[in-house]
């Protein structure tokens, strides 16, 4: 028999530059069809869920389905703010990097239902191993702004004393792991921390997040199988927001299965999630927390959004992909979304929805103002140098301390 | 002749191994359709097709084992590691894998990759996109080690690197990759185009792995550098008034241990400048074998200029990165004593 030659597959995505957006691929199921099934579901019995998409807000803004979480109004507006207040947030700090004020910056937009409804259907005891783009996990649980743009301008308050990278944040009082650089690094640690609170007796559970593209670093896989191995107390969630930086999902295997659906392989629960609405995450990282805490195991959430933002500030996505995609997402902006429920139950309208919007940008300028006061990148300069040494090791060892002494003489020109 | 800056004599290095060899392929995060979050592979995709340049999963393991694996086959993979601070996934491929196979298959199969990975800071790209670990491979045996400091030398280097049968690790300083950053942050850059070195010429040539280039020649005292110091050091020569001798390396493994060895013979005096951390780093090999080598002509201490032990911090960049006046007073300490 003959067979014709081997070929390399390489993965394209159906549009780039200069074409008209194409997402005729993406299948968007009605929203309510599937059933919510109890949190001690075998995985087993749970493959189809790997595939679908749950889905609670319908195209009119109803929330349908036995997904619906039910939240009151109240809930619903304190998530709405806080997505409205992350997103302020993102165009307001852009603008500053753009001025030269910090180094750098990554927005979430398009992307604000995943960190704020995820953070508010966790105990805000939990621990939350992030990526960079979760920053609407600390908005949800209360961090200040002026905390986060401290950081963000490597002031004198900067609680990192001016060491990481703009919105590697590290914040232990919220709960909220020190980011990394590094991609997937977390992953497996956020199931160190599930087995350790397993291991102490403990109540609480940890989240972690990766990006879609992080799913082919082997640090997905360690955590994945730690996981599913000593059934830690941990909800690992993947964020497909369909873009690692130019690469699009497929390059990193979405051509092929979805992200959740690694989850099968390992005996792992998995929940395939529009992540564009707010009750459908809120309700799907809620069934996954319950099953952590119930000692039943880890969850692995496919969050399915769109990075509507750049990659980064160091990133322009008109050279890659067409400029019009966000805008024909077919699922749409999960602030919007959300906006629309409300106005459809009676408890939200256009003007009160634009007062709130003013009022979070007030927010985020009178923050920003107390934040310039401590200073911005390299203006006033850091005024603490000798700190650099400082937490290499819990004492600064004497070569260190050597090297302190000649860096800081070599600054009054004393060497 | 053409004008080039560092990013496109890499480019036109790939560009002409592609051309002259069919066995030579380009991978890595983003270096496809896009070429590269630097532009380091601009173009090839379209050039070559997309079989040839092509975008990898987020796997540094993944994209070193593969290209070990399409080495055992009989291609010529050009890999890139975004950022060097991102190489520590392959580190397994690279210090098990690609070092060893030769040795332990006793020359039944062998790794001819080649990886490029920017390096280095003064970029304020704080601790992950700032490092500079070239002494962890120079500690491997089986790699070789490169790190040019113009768009001539890169575009040289690169080829021998590709067209070399062993695998070899070829790193980039970005902060470079535009002209000659000699430290003085708060002075405009002058770019590679204005500068002789950025002078290239457009056809195939290759600069032997191994050689240094004695960048200014001097009597007095031997500087020692290679990547973005080396510009550092030639400002910090003029400054200190020294006729120093600054050596840019080039290539860490292989050494051109000759060069070293036949210059601070003549000056008497060393000082070595590296941008990465001091305790075992590359500078310590080379005070080792100077004073192996030198020992009975050596006037005074040898001196190390080097980051400071710790990561590297956001902020405090300009007080991390070893500055032109701190090379050129470690300059003057030798010849005090």
């Amino acid at each position: 028999m003959s067979r014709a030659p081997l070929q390399l597959h390489i993965p394209a995505p159906t549009c780039r530059p200069g074409d008209a957006v194409d997402f005729s691929g993406i299948t968007v199921p009605a929203a309510g069809i599937l059933k919510r099934p109890a949190e001690d579901t075998p995985p087993e019995q749970m493959r189809d869920y790997a595939y679908g998409l749950i889905r609670v807000l319908d195209e009119s803004g109803h929330a349908v389905g036995d997904w619906n979480p039910k939240l009151s109004a109240d809930t619903l507006r304190t998530g709405l703010r806080h997505m409205v207040l992350t997103r302020e947030f993102d165009e307001r700090m852009v603008k500053l990097q753009r001025q030269g004020k910090t180094s750098f910056y990554i927005k979430c937009t398009g992307e604000e239902a995943i960190g704020v409804a995820q953070a508010m259907a966790l105990d805000d005891r939990d621990m939350l191993f992030p990526s960079y783009r979760q920053q609407g996990l600390l908005v949800a649980r209360g961090c200040p702004l002026v905390r986060l743009m401290n950081q963000i301008f490597s002031n004198t308050r900067d609680n990192l004393k001016g060491r990481q990278l703009p919105i590697m944040y590290s914040e232990p009082d919220y709960g909220f792991f020190s980011i990394s650089g590094n991609l997937g690094t977390q992953y497996p640690q956020a199931v160190g921390w599930a087995m350790a609170s397993a291991y102490s007796g403990d109540t609480r559970i940890a989240a972690g997040w990766v990006g879609d593209g992080t799913t082919a670093e082997a640090d997905f896989h360690y955590a994945l199988t730690f996981a599913t191995v000593y059934q830690a107390p941990v909800v690992l969630n993947v964020v497909n927001n369909q873009w690692a930086i130019s690469s699009f999902q497929g390059i990193a295997g979405g051509e092929r299965a979805t992200f959740a659906a690694r989850a099968v392989g390992y005996g792992l629960p998995a929940l395939r999630v529009d992540g564009n609405d707010f009750l459908a995450v809120y309700a799907a990282t809620k069934w996954a927390a319950e099953r952590a805490r119930s000692n039943l195991g880890a969850t692995v959430i496919e969050l399915y959004t769109y990075r509507a933002a750049p990659h980064s500030t160091s990133d322009d996505p008109a050279g890659y992909r067409p400029a019009d995609e966000a805008k024909n997402w077919p699922l749409g902006d999960p602030v919007e979304r959300l906006k629309q429920h409300l106005i459809a139950l009676g408890e939200w309208s256009e003007e009160r929805h634009s007062a709130l919007i003013a009022e979070m940008q007030e927010q985020v300028m009178a923050q920003l103002k107390e934040a310039m006061s401590y200073g911005v990148l390299g203006d006033p300069a850091p005024n603490d140098p000798g700190s650099m040494f400082e937490d290499v090791l819990k004492e600064v060892p004497g070569r260190l301390l050597m090297q302190r002494e000649q860096m800081l003489a070599l600054r009054r020109k004393e060497v | 002749m053409a004008r080039m800056n560092m990013i496109q004599a890499i480019n036109s290095a790939m560009d002409i191994a592609m051309e002259r060899d069919p066995k030579v392929l380009v991978f890595g995060e983003d270096v496809g359709y896009f070429g590269g979050v630097f532009r380091a592979t601009a173009g090839l995709q379209k050039k070559y097709g997309k079989q040839r340049c092509f975008d990898t999963p987020i796997a540094e393991g993944g994209i070193v084992g593969a290209a070990v694996g399409m080495g055992v086959y009989g291609l010529r993979p050009v890999v890139e590691i975004q950022f060097s601070d991102y190489i520590y996934p392959a580190f397994d491929q690279l210090v098990s894998e690609a070092a060893r196979l030769r040795y332990r298959s006793a020359g039944g199969f062998t790794a001819p990759i080649t990886v490029r990975t920017p390096c280095g800071g003064g970029i304020f790209g704080g601790q992950t996109h700032s490092q500079s670990p070239e002494a962890i491979f120079t500690h491997v045996c089986g790699l070789t080690t490169i790190m040019p400091s113009n768009p001539y030398d890169a575009k040289g280097l690169l080829l021998s690197a590709i067209e070399d049968d062993d695998p070899v690790i070829f790193f980039e300083p970005k902060r470079i990759y535009n002209g000659p950053f000699d430290g003085h942050h708060d002075r405009p850059l002058t770019p590679w185009t204005k500068h002789a070195l950025g002078e290239v010429p457009e056809d195939y040539y290759t600069i032997e792995l191994g050689k240094a280039k004695i960048v200014r020649p001097g009597d007095q005292v031997t500087v020692i550098a290679y990547g973005t110091m080396v510009h550092v050091c030639l400002a910090a020569a003029e400054e200190s008034g020294i006729d120093a001798e600054v050596i840019d390396l080039r290539s860490l493994l292989p050494l051109d241990l000759d060069t070293l060895v036949a210059s601070v013979k003549k000056t008497g005096r060393c000082v070595i400048v590296h941008e990465a951390t001091k305790t075992c780093g590359y500078g310590a090999e080379l005070v080792s074998l100077i004073q192996e080598h030198c020992f009975y002509h050596l006037e005074s201490p040898i001196e190390r200029v080097t980051g400071w032990d710790t990561p590297y911090p956001h902020a405090y960049e300009w007080d991390y990165f070893p500055s032109p006046y701190r090379v050129s007073q470690a300059i003057k300490k030798v010849m005090e004593d």
